[in-house]
């Protein structure tokens, strides 16, 4: 099967200095996907190389099963039929929004060209505001028009770089799941960089997860969360905490929780030292007087939860999600329970067993 | 480049010319030139300060008027309202002659202020320089946050110990910048020092170079003045790079306003109106008075004063918007270091007083003239003559070295609005390289190009000691023309031709008040959405 966007390898050099290394990966047509990463990982160059902004140093990327670059040629951006939305959005500020979103539409009819910037200007709700100039729309006005725009000549895939970084954080997590809604209603194929996991969530089928030019994974959420294939996804996506165990049988690990039982991979011998990742909501409090002790150092209150920072006797700490009602003071010490699916484990060089 | 053989003839053994120079005048010349800028300084600072925070911090009656009309006096030139003062209050002029009369005094009998004097001089150039402070203040005083100000109010400050304690220090370094450009401009006036009497450095050069015929101590003249000069530039770029620290917030509020009553409204508008009153009102008034007064100078050989200076305005101004053009996108395309250097380079040239790069342009040209000369007329036995000190080039490629930053900046300012993003979007969207510059960047480019032109072309309409040493015999200028005959106590006379130099200079000032309007209408719309 033709993926939509196919990188292999690919590697983008500033100079000496290596920014991208050997990144693979596959987006299915109509998915969306998203880099996700902390600042200066790489992730906005990866996408102006898929644009046509960046030449590669090594590898190649294709779109629709035809290699747009590799070492030997580039295509121009131009010839791509890439759409991108810029941080900034990058409206002309000469133009109204019709004539920003009919930028791209070329070699149609007029007639054909209105119909196509109605349907988009419907589509993104801004008919009122045709013949309006991008000064005198509000950030997420202007966010929509910017994305009408990219999609207006259908694209092959469209390259959407921190959309929602200059807007409010208010209206981020409404504006994301509202330009899922549309790129899914039109099957666009779309890939959006971002350093924030919830929008990553919202808003992407397929997400990677990249650190000093390396791509770490490249999965669903969920998989990412529940199986995290190295130490550093572990701790960037959600939160959790990473003990030191080793490993007592076929079956068993001892943990500074005690002994715990499940699934171990093959081929991990008795006596090895590994980490062992646990999720705020793997950690039930009880109010059973036997099991695991803990004080309680510090709480949040989020609402719904309080998120607890506890501390074992072994001085190992950790947090726990409880619901709000169940009370516990700061200095208490509370008893809890581990109900985990899994375990995940990691070796010591951080990659997940 | 003029600037380089400026400095190179100071390294030329000093002459006799320069050692009677040195004995006699040049202590008069730079303590005059001392003098002069600590006059400006107080006087721009004193009237473009108060006037700056009063129109942008309070409210009263005619504020808004004021806002734009403050910069009036930016359209006349100091050797202008020096003429027209002089002729009004001088012993012969109109307002002596009523006191004379009203109060039966005779010429001798009563004290008055002499216009004609190093005092006057420094009045006339603060009240047509202080417009660079008031502009640079207030766009200081528009960005500081109110938050500050509020701050210290809820601190316990009045709002006077407010303005001394927060305000102006946050404005100090926007106030520094304005006033180095008050300044050099004050060091390169010729018209004014002149037409006073008043020996500085430029009145200096002029004297060496046609009276006593030493090119190389006009030269060395040139050079001392440079070293003020190149102070003053180094002043400014260093307030400019500490004007970037002093930003207090991003996020802009909207203006407190506060609202001034009785006493503080009428101190308010007598500060304004006199200002604008003394420094633009007054003397165009005048102006026209006399223009009409004398309307039979108007004719076929002003039309052609008219024609000539249009002409080269218009046409220096296409050549410096072509070479700014080059020169903002070499830039914008190369980050070589030798490119911005050179585009550094260039931008200079508006520092350098137009008596300098005269002479600076002279020189050269002139070696190269009687070479070329001397050449042909010994290979071919005919005489080339002064093609290029003589003619036209010489003057165009003056004004160029001299103007050509006014245009660069306004080209790479329009330039700087253009994002690289905008850029890359319109690839996305299909264009290619040259469909990028010709829907996208023409466009938006269009406004700062307009307005490059028109800046230097009233530019080279008012400049006066250049056009004075460089151009064609019996080739005059509006300037020059005015000059003259300011000179020859023909004061009625000029003002025609002055006239006409100060409704061109209004035109940028219109261009500036209005792009000041739009940024605060950008500026309450963004406030109104957020």
């Amino acid at each position: 099967m033709t993926y939509r966007l196919e990188l292999n390898e690919a590697s983008i050099a500033f100079g000496t200095t290596e920014v991208v290394k050997r990144v693979s990966l596959k987006l299915r047509e109509g998915d969306i996907g998203c880099l996700l990463g902390p600042s200066g990982c790489g992730k906005t160059t990866l996408l102006r190389a898929i644009a046509g902004f960046e030449p590669l140093r090594q590898g190649s990327i294709a779109l629709h099963g035809k290699v747009v670059c590799d070492t030997q040629h580039m295509i121009a951006p131009e010839q791509r039929r890439v759409g991108m939305v810029f941080q900034d959005f990058a409206l002309f500020p000469h133009l109204s929004v019709a004539e920003n979103i009919g930028f791209g539409l070329r070699g149609r009819t007029a007639q054909a060209k209105q119909a196509r910037i109605a349907e988009l200007l419907t589509l993104v709700g801004l008919t009122d505001a045709a013949q309006q100039h991008p000064h005198q729309l509000s950030g997420g006005q202007q966010q929509r028009i910017a994305l009408a725009r990219a999609m207006a000549p259908r694209p092959e895939i469209l390259l959407l770089d921190e959309p929602f970084s200059a807007l409010d954080p208010e209206l981020r997590g409404q504006l994301a799941s509202e330009v899922r809604t549309l790129l899914k209603q039109d099957g666009i194929t779309a890939i959006l960089v971002t350093h924030d996991q919830t929008e990553a969530f919202t808003m992407a089928d397929q997400i990677g997860v990249m650190n000093q030019g390396e791509l770490h994974q490249w999965d669903s959420g969920y998989n990412l969360y529940h199986h995290p294939a190295t130490t550093f996804v572990a701790d960037f996506v959600g939160r959790g905490a990473l003990f030191a165990i080793k490993v007592a049988d076929r079956n068993s690990i001892d943990t500074p929780f005690g002994r715990l039982s499940g699934k171990l991979p093959n081929g991990v011998r008795p006596g090895t030292g590994l980490q062992l990742l646990i999720r705020p909501d793997d950690i039930h409090l009880t109010t059973k007087q036997d099991g695991i002790y803990a004080r309680i150092n510090d709480r949040l209150f989020q609402g719904a939860e309080y998120l607890y920072t506890l501390q074992l006797e072994s001085g190992d700490r950790f947090q726990c999600l409880a619901p709000s009602h169940q009370q516990h003071a700061i200095g208490d010490t509370v008893t809890l329970k581990l109900d985990m699916q899994d375990l995940v484990l990691f070796s010591d060089d951080g990659q997940a067993l | 480049m003029p600037v380089l053989v400026v400095a190179s003839y100071a390294l030329i053994p000093a002459g006799a010319v320069w050692r009677h120079l040195a004995d006699t005048v040049l202590t008069d010349y730079v303590s005059n030139s001392l003098l002069l800028m600590l006059e400006v300084t107080i006087g721009t600072l004193l009237i473009g300060v108060s006037t700056a925070w009063l129109t942008t911090m309070c409210r009263f009656p005619g504020r808004s008027v004021f806002e734009w009309a403050l910069l009036l006096p930016m359209a006349m030139p100091a050797y202008i309202i020096a003429y027209t003062y002089t002729g009004m209050f001088d012993v012969a002029g109109p307002v002596q002659t009523a006191l004379r009369e009203g109060l039966g005094l005779h010429y001798g009998e009563y004290w008055f202020p002499e216009i004609r004097s190093l005092w006057g001089a420094g009045g006339m150039l603060s009240l047509t320089l202080y417009p660079y402070v008031y502009l640079l203040s207030r766009a200081a005083f528009l960005e500081q946050s109110v938050c500050v100000l509020e701050v210290s109010r809820s601190l316990g400050n009045g709002p006077w110990r407010t303005f001394f304690r927060v305000a102006l220090p946050l404005a100090r370094p926007a106030v520094v910048a304005g006033l180095s450009l008050a300044l050099m401009e004050t060091l390169a006036d010729y018209g004014t020092v002149q037409y006073f009497g008043i020996g500085t450095f430029t009145t200096g050069i002029f004297r060496t170079w046609f009276g006593m015929d030493d090119s190389a101590a006009a030269a060395q003249l040139s050079t001392a003045l440079l070293l003020f000069v190149f102070t003053l530039v180094l002043l400014e770029r260093w307030s400019r790079r500490k004007m970037r620290y002093h930003h207090s917030s991003q996020r802009h509020q909207s203006l407190p306003g506060f609202v001034l009553k009785g006493r503080q409204k009428l101190g308010a508008l007598l500060i304004c109106s006199t200002t604008l009153f003394l420094g633009f009102l007054l003397p165009a008034g005048q102006l026209l008075w006399w223009a009409i007064e004398t309307r039979e100078m108007i004719d076929r050989e002003f039309l052609q004063l008219i024609l000539h200076t249009v002409g080269l305005a218009a046409g220096t101004a296409l050549l410096a918007l072509l070479l700014a053009l080059l020169m903002g996108y070499g830039r914008r395309l190369s980050s070589d270091r030798g490119t911005v250097a050179a585009v550094r380079v260039a931008g200079m040239g508006y520092a350098v007083p137009g008596t300098v790069i005269a002479v600076g342009v002279m020189l050269p040209l002139a070696w190269i003239d009687n070479s070329l000369d001397s050449w042909l007329r010994a290979r071919f036995g005919i005489s080339s003559g002064l093609l290029l000190s003589g003619t036209l080039v010489a003057l165009v490629f003056a004004y160029l070295v001299r103007f050509l930053a006014v245009s660069l900046q306004t080209v790479e300012a329009g330039l700087g609005k253009i994002k690289q993003s905008i850029d890359e979007s319109a690839r996305t969207l299909g264009a290619s390289p040259g469909q990028v510059l010709h829907r996208v960047h023409l466009p938006m480019l269009k406004g700062s190009l307009l307005t490059a032109l028109l800046l230097v072309f009233v530019d080279v309409m008012k400049e006066l000691p250049a056009t004075l040493v460089l151009r064609p015999f019996n080739f005059n200028t509006l300037a020059v023309r005015a000059f003259e005959l300011a000179s020859d106590e023909r004061l009625r006379d000029s003002a025609s031709a002055a006239l006409t130099i100060v409704l061109a200079g209004i035109i940028p000032v219109i261009l500036l008040s209005r792009s000041i309007r739009n940024s605060r209408e950008k500026h309450d719309l963004s406030t109104g959405t957020e």
